[in-house]
């Protein structure tokens, strides 16, 4: 089982992922290059954080041209794990692998702190080392994470069940009060239709160790490696 | 040679956090009769030639494409004749 990070010009937690993968989960993982275009030695691939090309133009608009992409559509689209986090959420919504856009924090700032996140769905592959309405406290880094989709959209994402992550409170209740970036239904993290896709805009691999204040992002991996491996024995 | 100036908006039912700061700023400065503000971009792309209907289909798609994300933007351009 491999899991594959993602490097950008302008990625920056690409490091931290594979860290986090090889060092805490033990697990083998390799870095993929934009220009890459050979996945088939992988079984979940992650678009790390950063600032890929700049954020010229829109945040993700750019990368989701490089050439790796069309390759991480195609993986997707045959069912393989992707992960983006923050910026790799961003170039995942750009390429239209996942729904809606994502539009600068309501009061203009960059905001990195810790924060707490709700997970609303765990029959998912990658939450299910988690309870129903669990609460995880993870950072976020992000001056883009106001996440906006039109109104059918959000009935779309609701029916489907596909919102994995709300803000909220450090005791789970979930209102404006607890939204950092402004983002529509309090959304943090969203999959796909399939269920093959995740994007979140916290951190997990910044909160896989107790020593940097919470290790409550590391069962995400944790739960693909999990669904991978009965994966395996099916 | 052609210039196009496109210029990319917030869609109307967006909300435009950075526009309204600035409207706030501007009636600090004591001009108080403002309806909105609304914040964009504008790029300007000159073209290797002179067919205004290819340019025309061409700046369209590269709108279409990267220039402008149709879930929240919309965007408009004009094309001119450009001395060098």
């Amino acid at each position: 089982m491999r899991f594959g990070i993602v490097i950008f010009p302008g990625s920056n937690c690409d490091q931290d992922c594979f860290y986090v993968i090889k060092d805490v989960l033990k697990r083998p993982a390799k870095y993929i290059w934009h220009g890459d275009t050979d996945l088939s030695d992988f079984d979940s691939i992650i678009l790390p954080g950063g600032f890929s090309y700049g954020d010229y133009l829109r945040t993700g608009s750019i990368a989701r041209f490089s050439p790796v992409m069309k390759h991480i559509a195609d993986f997707a689209k045959k069912g393989g794990t992707v992960i983006g986090i923050c910026n790799g959420f961003q170039i995942l919504l750009e390429a239209g692998l996942l729904p809606g856009v994502m539009l600068r924090n309501r009061d203009l700032h960059f905001i990195c702190k810790h924060v707490y996140i709700k997970t609303e769905n765990n029959h998912t592959r990658f939450t299910n080392f988690y309870n129903k309405d669990q609460i995880l406290k993870i950072p976020i880094a992000h001056n883009e994470g106001n996440y906006y989709i039109d109104a059918n959209g959000l009935e779309d994402l609701r029916n489907n069940n596909q919102i994995v992550f709300r803000y909220c409170s450090a005791t789970g209740e979930v209102n404006d009060r607890y939204n950092p970036n402004g983002a529509l239904d309090h959304i943090a993290g969203i999959m796909n239709k399939n269920g093959n896709v995740l994007g979140m805009m916290p951190h997990p691999e910044r909160s896989s160790e107790s020593e940097l204040g919470s290790r409550d992002g590391y069962f995400i991996f944790k739960s693909v490696v999990k669904w991978l491996e009965t994966k395996k024995h099916d | 040679m052609l210039k196009a100036e496109i210029y990319i908006t917030l869609k109307k039912t967006v909300a435009d956090p950075q526009g309204l700061t600035v409207k706030h700023a501007l009636e600090s400065l004591g001009y108080k009769d403002l309806a909105d503000v609304r914040m964009g971009k504008m790029v300007v792309v000159k073209l290797n030639y002179e067919d205004k209907i290819r340019a025309k289909k061409e700046i369209n798609e590269m709108c279409k494409k990267l220039l402008a994300n149709p879930i929240i933007e919309e965007y408009r351009f004009k094309i001119e004749e450009e001395r060098t």
